[in-house]
């Protein structure tokens, strides 16, 4: 690992004060650290932001959930109020790599990253959340912008992401078997006037699948995806998933979470 | 005194381990410590024109820089094959020079080009990346069934081919097929492994320059052979002058048996800048650099007759070594897997053929159960395709061809002493409720499910010896081990063994047979391994070896400490040596209530004198102090047998295999310890289940290992497994006083032609290990089954 410079910062103006086109902020850092002991990303500045208090807890109202950026999966997972206002949501953090990153790792670090595989990206877009950030709101389907990419600009911070609630939702996935990210993870969320399906894992970046959102507008139940094609182009293909078993399993899956809502 | 042998004693190293206070070697570190860091190579196979170490040099904290020219200048010899192979034609096999570090080509990714010594480990990394090495990168050869058709890359190496080798009469296998009334083929891959032990290799070498002696820690499942292997060939210095210490070692599957160029190099700098030279690899070297497992393409036939009788076995097998042959690399795919092809079955005629093949890939060496899983796999997936295709039973078409009669001599090598292979079947059928079957599928099949039953009856030639056999095959070391069993004055015990706990549970084990031998509490008895300059010299652990080899070089040292200790108490106690009778740790005098316990009789042993007269406990012309020292070097191998019966459940929209069921019924002679032996099991059965569908070792077109971390290589995890049914049948091994016969293999040996059976069993098709998701899914579709058609 290459020397850095550490800030442990206690309020968001420090910290974007001391962004710069080197640095990067820390949260639970499952994704910078190790990045940077392979050698894979250095920087000159790294910002912690955990001891920043506003960043972290959860809101309930009526018609959302806030979750603050710095919060720790475990931590969703593990809220009654999450639990009883979106079930679907805890569980989904519930299910999020292992105990040690499920205690360490936070929902603005993931979005923040948008790894094609990882499980929050596909909440935000199923439940239409709204991204806060120190200077602005950014609504989730303009979030993601592609391959480990988002609109955030540098120095940008997340502070809460706000999820709409739904009538009814439900997070299904097939995880790789070696790093148990999702090879496929569908999530059907059925709001008051419209349906999303988010897919995380098939693609170069979080979508929504139009094709069975449409359907299931018109009839949310699993059996109207029978006759569905989902066509593989655009699919990722690795050594653990074809883009034809990947296709295979995002309507496999949209079924299985659409019974399961 | 209850026995202690076959009770389940908690492991007494556990402790220790389980609370973060075992010694590994990372955890030492030397005064003047200098930590290394090797480049190695990126490409697959390349020509090196230069290695350019002038920036590196002056980076911050460089102590050396040293390449392949420097380790030759200094006559460093290479790193060798241990057991010579000869072909088919009588020639002998051909290898390439393994140099520690390359100076002319590298062959895999990952082969040593310079090692870069600095004061920390940071500064020697970053320094590394200042190495600048010139290739010229040449066309890489990577899949095992090409390698003969592809350029050589070695030129004096004709198609690759480092042996062409044969085990059997090819004409009597003809006869034999000739009278079958059916041929069952079979073609299969058995999949490259990663052992990936959870402590990664290290080593830490200490010169003394005013002594010139070099102390070298290690993760070594053999410390005396790393001794031996670094004096007497590569020559870094002459074995009184070399100490190696094992210390606590994390695993080691094979891995970890022999010495590989980071010990070597790391012995050589430390002398060469006089400062201790630590190293220690990260995951990805792991990956890269251990050598990996398995990697066999093989085809076989086995002719049988309509009543499902065996008439004669074929395997063609071409066995991928990678680019080096590695120490135990040869034999791995011959002696010990040829001649266990034939399995646990009466085989009238039978040849085992094996091409060894080198490739631009890291070298493939022992990895838990060594070419038996190999063997394993290829006969028990034919077996259970000969009963489908001869709608047989599968217990009832092996049962068939077991043999009934011991000793029996299988077919191509082995004559195994005892066994009752249909008790153990038949024990394996009651456990799992075999009969139950058809009404578990049927519910599985309401759920959507498609349930498969899987059967492998399985023996393994282990207990590795006897000396004069594994000579005469072309093994370049003896094999057999030693015990030193040493009574302190104060009457508790050392025991020293020259085999290696990585993890086996030594400690434990040992000491229940040395306590139960001398009738001292298992608490007073030490068991010391891991240090050449502490016991006398042995063979390490491997090949289930340790208990039965090792153990029993104990027990003869005991009955040598107990001869002793009955002349010295007879002559304590004022009476003949044939009036003493030695019982639960005490001499007794026949009819009498004079005796001596093993603590008094030690004690005098030490201090023979009394005060106040002259007087000696010891008879005339014996020495003082008790100790002893035993050989042991068995008569023939041990032949551990047994059946496994594995359930799957399948979801064909998806592919998941999930294994459901898994019964597992040993015969390993005489069990010291049950729960340590369950332990083993278990870890046998998951690595071979890992094998069967997750585990597989992938390297791209051009030689890049593309499961290089725990992103893409599948290890195991305890979910994916369901609780094991484990039973045991018995029939003591001859060919040792404990009647054991090995159990660390058997689980990784029987595991994956059982769940393998047991998938193809429930999809109804062949198909290949790993049994992935996605692989099954295609083999659904292909059979036309989906969810609701298994409703």
């Amino acid at each position: 690992m290459k020397t850095f410079n550490y800030h442990s910062t206690k309020d968001v103006k420090e910290a974007t004060k001391l962004a710069s086109s080197s640095s990067a902020f820390l949260a639970g850092g499952m994704t910078t650290l190790p990045s940077m002991k392979l050698g894979l990303a250095s920087y000159k500045d790294i910002i912690d932001i955990k001891r920043i208090k506003k960043l972290s807890g959860i809101k309930v109202s009526g018609k959302s959930v806030t979750i603050g950026s710095t919060t720790k999966h475990a931590e969703v997972a593990n809220s009654k109020e999450v639990k009883k206002a979106i079930p679907s949501l805890a569980a989904l953090a519930e299910g999020i790599g292992d105990p040690q990153v499920r205690n360490r790792g936070t929902i603005g670090g993931s979005i923040a990253n948008n790894d094609p595989s990882a499980d929050y990206p596909s909440a935000c877009i199923a439940l239409n959340a709204t991204i806060h950030t120190n200077n602005r709101k950014i609504s989730s389907d303009k979030f993601f912008t592609g391959m480990f990419e988002t609109s955030l600009k540098k120095g940008e911070l997340i502070e809460a992401v706000e999820f709409q609630i739904p009538e009814k939702s439900c997070y299904q996935k097939y995880p790789n078997p070696a790093s148990r990210y999702a090879i496929v993870g569908v999530y059907v969320a059925k709001h008051k006037s419209d349906v999303n399906v988010a897919i995380t894992g098939a693609k170069s970046c979080v979508y929504n699948e139009k094709s069975i959102a449409n359907a299931l507008l018109k009839n949310f139940s699993s059996s109207s995806l029978d006759s569905l094609k989902i066509p593989s182009s655009g699919m990722n293909s690795d050594i653990h998933a074809s883009a034809d078993y990947r296709a295979n399993m995002v309507k496999v899956f949209a079924k299985k979470a659409v019974d399961a809502c | 005194m209850a026995s202690l042998v076959g009770s389940r004693v908690e492991r007494k190293e556990d402790k220790k381990l389980l609370t973060g206070r075992g010694k590994y070697t990372a955890d030492v570190t030397f005064a003047h410590q200098t930590y290394a860091y090797f480049v190695r190579s990126p490409h697959a196979r390349a020509h090196i024109k230069n290695v350019d170490i002038s920036k590196a040099e002056k980076s911050s904290g460089v102590v050396a820089v040293l390449t392949g020219k420097d380790i030759a200048n200094d006559k460093i010899g290479g790193l060798i094959a241990g057991w010579r192979i000869k072909s088919e034609d009588g020639s002998d096999m051909k290898v390439p020079a393994h140099p520690p570090l390359a100076s002319e080509s590298v062959n895999y990714v990952g082969d040593h080009v310079a090692v870069v010594i600095a004061e920390s480990l940071d500064e020697a990394r970053n320094a590394a990346e200042l190495v600048k090495v010139d290739y010229k990168v040449l066309k890489a050869v990577v899949k095992t069934d090409q390698a003969m058709d592809s350029e050589n890359i070695y030129k004096d190496i004709p198609k690759n081919l480092c042996f062409d080798w044969l085990l059997g009469d090819r004409e009597k296998v003809k006869e034999a097929f000739d009278k079958a009334d059916k041929i069952v083929k079979i073609d299969l891959i058995n999949n490259r492994l990663i052992p990936n032990a959870m402590e990664p290799r290290a080593a830490n070498a200490d010169y003394n320059p005013s002594t010139e002696e070099i102390t070298l820690y290690t993760t070594s499942q053999n410390p005396h052979l790393a001794r031996i292997i670094i004096s007497a060939f590569n020559g870094v210095a002459p074995e009184n002058k070399l100490r190696v210490i094992a210390p606590d070692v994390g695993g080691g599957f094979g891995s970890k048996i022999y010495p590989y160029a980071e010990e070597v190099v790391c012995s050589w700098a430390s002398k060469k800048i006089e400062r201790p030279v630590k190293w220690i690899a990260d995951r990805t070297e792991s990956f890269l650099s251990d050598c990996h497992g398995r990697d066999h393409v093989t085809h076989a036939e086995l002719a049988v007759k309509n009543d499902g009788t065996f008439l004669g076995f074929k395997n063609e097998t071409i066995a991928n070594l990678g680019a080096y042959a590695s120490v135990f690399g040869t034999v791995t795919p011959t002696y010990l897997f040829g001649p266990c092809a034939t399995g646990v079955y009466k085989m009238p005629a039978a040849y085992s053929n094996v091409k060894a093949v080198f490739t631009n890939t890291a070298p493939v060496d022992a990895y838990r159960g060594a070419g038996r899983p190999e063997a394993t796999y290829t006969i028990e997936t034919l077996v259970e395709k000969a009963a489908r295709e001869l709608g047989m039973d599968p217990a009832e078409i092996r049962m068939k061809n077991f043999p009934t009669q011991f000793p029996f001599q299988q077919t191509l090598v082995h004559s195994v002493d005892s066994g009752d292979y249909n008790a153990g079947l038949k024990k394996a059928m009651e456990v799992a409720d075999y009969k139950g079957f058809e009404k578990r599928k049927k519910d599985s099949e309401s759920n959507g499910k498609l349930r498969g039953i899987g059967f492998c009856s399985y023996f393994e030639a282990c207990g590795i010896a006897p000396s004069a056999v594994v000579m005469s095959l072309g093994c370049g070391i003896g094999l057999w081990e030693s015990a030193e069993v040493r009574f302190n004055p104060t009457g508790n015990v050392t025991v020293f063994t020259g085999s290696h706990s990585h993890g086996q549970g030594h400690d434990t084990t040992f000491a229940q047979i040395a306590a139960d031998r001398l009738g001292v509490p298992l608490e007073n008895i030490e068991i010391s391994h891991g240090d050449t300059d502490k016991g006398p010299f042995g063979y390490g652990t491997y090949g289930s070896r340790s208990l039965t080899v090792g153990g029993t070089a104990i027990v003869k040292a005991c009955d040598k400490i107990v001869a002793k200790g009955k002349k010295v108490a007879a002559k304590m106690l004022e009476v003949n040596e044939s009036d003493v009778e030695f019982k639960d740790g005490e001499f007794i005098v026949a009819k009498s209530n004079k005796k001596k316990t093993i603590g008094e009789v030690a004690f005098a042993c030490y201090l023979p004198g009394t005060y106040g007269e002259v007087k000696s406990p010891l008879p005339e012309g014996e020495e003082p102090g008790l100790k002893e020292t035993s050989f042991f070097d068995p008569g023939n191998f041990s032949f551990p047998a047994g059946s496994h019966i594995c359930e799957v459940e399948i979801d064909p929209d998806t592919g998941n295999t999930e294994v459901v069921k898994y019964t597992a019924v040993d015969d390993f002679g005489t069990i010291i310890n049950p729960l340590i032996v369950e332990g083993q099991v278990h870890g046998g059965l998951a690595q071979g289940i890992g094998q069967a569908l997750y585990e597989n070792c992938h390297y791209d077109d051009t030689g890049q290992l593309v499961t290089a971390s725990y992103m893409d290589y599948t290890m195991p995890r305890a979910d994916n497994f369901p609780e094991f049914n484990l039973g045991f049948t018995c029939t003591p091994a001859t060919s040792n006083p404990l009647g054991t016969k090995g159990c660390g293999e058997a689980g990784a040996i029987a595991a994956p032609p059982t769940v393998m059976n047991a998938v193809m069993n429930a999809i109804g098709t062949e198909i290949s290990m790993p049994a992935t998701a996605e692989k099954v899914w295609k083999a659904c579709q292909k059979m036309n089954k989906s969810n609701s058609k298994a409703a």
